[in-house]
């Protein structure tokens, strides 16, 4: 497959590592967040870890829309399914997410609830005409990248004037959350961060342009990476040399996807159809003020939320789950005392461990059989 | 000649209607017209609700399995329900080393459901049969109302002979020993998902339904020292070797780059955020064998039409874990774990 | 986050649909929020739609650095930066 293989090479891999294990000084620290869920998966999947030196450490951040997506706001979306008898549409990734009494949507829609999974916010259009005598929602989670596909559905219902569908809406935005994980890092337990691989897909869409603000008001780099695993290897040799240069620019490792001014045509039919939300209570995060989107008044027909007049109810999340300190990057799966024992893909407590790139499923995923030899070993983790 | 039946059954645009299951006239014109027309055998004729059969003499012991089938759609490219629930169950007695010798067939009809296509169903199936040389020789019809099944199910029912000297069974592997699959994997369930509504794509890739039993014939006659066999159909190869590592109280190490999947269907797991290992298979097998002979064998299964593409991927190891471990083409290691939950399409 | 996957245009069709090969899977998708998209060239496909373009001497640039990076890095050379 091209523009795949080419940056899956295990050999070009070892090369950009040798490099990387040369550069990075050793009584440096290089602490190095990826912000999203696409590279945690690349560094488990691949085993990058075991490629990097000791001193780069990497960091897993909040970017996994599943993960971020509190309690409450799937809780709001089962009362649509179930209490408003509608057909309630959405990506296959929000059905196992655990809610409030045991349920998640999957379970719902075993106890009755109209709940169809989709592949693409269009369908869940199809799925509004075909059912003119039905209410369906949208069910729209995701960052940025997921986000133009929203607004393009709404443009289209408006055309066709269609009165049976809406979406709720729970678009988030990067460079916000990026933000506030910088802000905590004055919190006394926080994690310090020394640079960022910034995201990819998302970058494609928003652009290199807006984490330059981001770079000099925290003095930290930040290099947006592609999601095969040599644009993570390149990204971390880029940041290391930035940090030994004590730079902090924002460069572009995923050059082949992503400009400075980004898709200009998406961003218009965004910030048509959308507008800023003034906080968006985020899990593990809290609230962060300013970082999702809601559905602009002139399309305001199409907003569930209104429409149905949902009340967002802010649930904690289950005590014994560190879904929280792990998205904040302060702490490491493994730390978590129900990983792997009472928390598992399987049965999952804390959202972490549900998306497949959230840092916990990762982990449990592909990385497993490290931990359990660690333990085996009475070694330290 | 009277015939009870003075009008043929309209295949062309009839529907199941609930008389069809209620025992009475337009039940048994089905049976006469559809089932025993198409299965065609002595057993059959003889009308009775069940079949007597005698047993090879100086057989070995026996062995039964069942599988029920519900896909979705019913008919995919490569193939159909029908067929699929001959392969699937004839595929169930050979993985216990069995030479299947009778089916059985169970059908539960949705109202409604377009007789034309059910007779393609049948017409499959009875071809599969024949191909299979494995007759069906009972069955039963059931209609449920509409919306209280999906267009058709059907369950069907093996019984075999394993022959003597052959003891399958996953507790017999050891670390040391080679694993084999008899050909490219993931292709039956890319052939489905790429019908699904909404996912819709378009693929040459067919289902691989087949019936395995002679190449299974053909293994354990020259290889009878093979520890275990089974197909890998739903949750694909990683789910097998999940089974077998428990099972054996050992693990499992494959290398990705000899493991047999085509590009089309990396392609399509790519896209989907599906991982081949876990999609399912209707034509293939694992099998596990000592070390020494996993050569001759592997030779053996090239040289059958249905293990042309047959490959030793990995072998199995000591592991108080039990852990599935994949050598990757990238250069590392990483756990191929059990699935999840359903293996469901991807966004993020 | 963000499955998305870099795939080759092989048909072009009215109302801002395409059709893509990877690797002979084929599908429709939506070109609604890309321009100028031409025959051939590879879009980055995110549920159903495309979300960009690979731009193609980009992508050669960063191979180019990566085959550098394979011919010196037992010397460790102290390469510059990449890319800006």
């Amino acid at each position: 497959m091209k523009y795949i293989d080419e940056f899956r090479d295990g050999e070009t891999a070892r090369s950009i590592a040798a490099l990387i294990a040369a550069e990075a000084q050793p009584q440096k620290s290089y602490r190095l967040m990826e912000f999203c869920g696409g590279h945690t998966h690349a560094i488990s999947r691949y085993g990058l870890l075991d490629l990097l030196p000791a001193q780069v450490r990497m960091i897993h951040g909040p970017g996994c829309p599943v993960c971020v997506l509190p309690i409450g706001r799937i809780d709001s979306a089962i009362a649509l399914a179930s209490t408003h008898k509608l057909i309630l549409c959405t990506y296959a990734d929000t059905l196992r997410v655990p809610a409030s009494g045991g349920l998640s949507l999957l379970k719902a829609k075993a106890r009755g609830a109209d709940v169809r999974m989709v592949y693409s916010a269009d369908d869940a259009l199809r799925i509004a005409e075909e059912n003119p005598s039905r209410e369906v929602v949208f069910f729209a989670i995701g960052f940025e990248t997921t986000t133009p596909m929203t607004a393009a559905v709404i443009q289209q219902a408006a055309r066709r004037s269609l009165s049976n569908f809406s979406v709720f809406c729970n678009h988030v935005l990067t460079p916000a959350a990026m933000q506030h994980i910088m802000e905590s890092a004055a919190d006394p337990d926080a994690v310090a961060l020394d640079g960022f691989v910034g995201p990819a897909h998302v970058s494609t869409i928003i652009g290199s342009a807006p984490y330059e603000a981001f770079t000099q008001r925290y003095k930290r780099p930040v290099v947006i990476a592609g999601f095969e695993p040599l644009d993570v290897l390149q990204a971390v040799l880029m940041l290391v040399r930035q940090i030994n240069a004590g730079r902090s620019a924002v460069e572009n490792q995923f050059s082949r996807a992503v400009s400075a001014a980004g898709n200009i045509k998406a961003q218009a039919i965004v910030s048509d159809v959308f507008e800023l939300r003034e906080a968006f209570d985020w899990r593990g995060l809290g609230e962060v003020p300013l970082s999702a989107l809601t559905i602009r008044s002139a399309y305001s027909a199409f907003d569930a939320e209104q429409k149905f007049s949902i009340a967002y109810r802010q649930v904690a999340d289950p005590k014994a789950c560190e879904c929280a300190a792990i998205l904040r990057g302060h702490k490491h799966p493994a730390d978590c005392k129900v990983f792997g024992s009472a928390c598992t893909p399987e049965q999952p407590i804390g959202a972490c461990m549900v998306s497949s790139e959230g840092a916990c499923a990762a982990h449990y995923t592909y990385g497993r059989h490290k931990v359990m030899a660690i333990r085996a070993t009475g070694v330290a983790a | 000649m009277s015939t009870p039946f003075p009008r043929p059954i309209n295949f062309r645009d009839g529907r199941v209607d609930m008389s069809h299951g209620s025992g009475g006239r337009a039940m048994a014109q089905l049976i006469h017209e559809l089932f025993v027309t198409h299965f065609d055998n002595d057993y059959l004729r003889a009308q009775n609700d069940g079949a007597c059969f005698p047993l090879p003499a100086g057989s070995g012991r026996m062995v039964m399995a069942t599988d029920s089938h519900v896909v979705s759609p019913l008919f995919f490219p490569g193939g159909d329900i029908g067929c699929l629930a001959v392969h699937g169950t004839v595929n169930d007695v050979a993985m216990a080393g069995g030479r299947p010798l009778y089916l059985s067939a169970g059908f539960i009809l949705e109202e409604g459901f377009p007789l034309a296509d059910l007779k393609r169903i049948v017409i499959s199936m009875a071809q599969a049969a024949k191909e299979a040389g494995v007759p069906i020789i009972t069955g039963d019809t059931k209609v449920v109302e509409k919306g209280k099944g999906d267009g058709v199910f059907i369950n069907t029912t093996g019984i075999g002979i394993v022959p003597p000297g052959i003891d399958l069974a996953p507790s017999k592997i050891r670390a040391g020993d080679a694993i084999l699959v008899s050909g490219m994997l993931g292709d039956h369930g890319v052939a489905i998902m790429s019908l699904r509504e909404n996912l819709s794509f378009d693929t040459a890739i067919q289902s691989d339904t087949a019936a395995l039993h002679d190449l299974v014939a053909t293994m354990l006659a020259a290889v009878p020292e093979i520890r275990t066999l089974r197909d890998p159909t739903r949750g694909g190869l990683a789910t097998v070797l999940n089974e077998f590592a428990l099972a054996a109280r050992c693990g499992m190490l494959i290398r990705e780059p000899v493991i047999p999947i085509r590009p089309a269907v990396n392609a399509a797991c790519e896209l989907l955020g599906l991982d081949p290992l876990y999609v399912a298979n209707e034509g293939k097998l694992v099998a596990i064998c000592p070390a020494e002979r996993a050569t001759e064998l592997l030779a053996l299964m090239r040289a059958h039409p249905l293990g042309a593409d047959a490959a030793i991927i990995g072998e199995v190891i000591e592991d108080a874990n039990h852990f599935v471990q994949m050598e990757t083409a990238f250069g590392g290691r990483r756990m191929v774990d059990w699935l999840s939950g359903e293996q469901l399409p991807r966004i993020c | 986050m963000c499955l998305a996957i870099p795939a080759r245009v092989i048909a072009l069709f009215g109302e801002d649909r395409a059709r893509i090969d990877l690797a002979g899977v084929q599908k429709e998708i939506s070109i609604a929020l890309v321009e100028d998209v031409a025959i051939g060239d590879y879009l980055i496909v995110h549920v159903g739609y495309a979300i960009g373009k690979i731009d193609p001497e980009e992508a050669a640039e960063t191979l180019a650095t990566f085959a550098a990076m394979r011919a010196t890095h037992e010397g460790a050379l102290p390469l510059t930066p990449p890319l800006a």
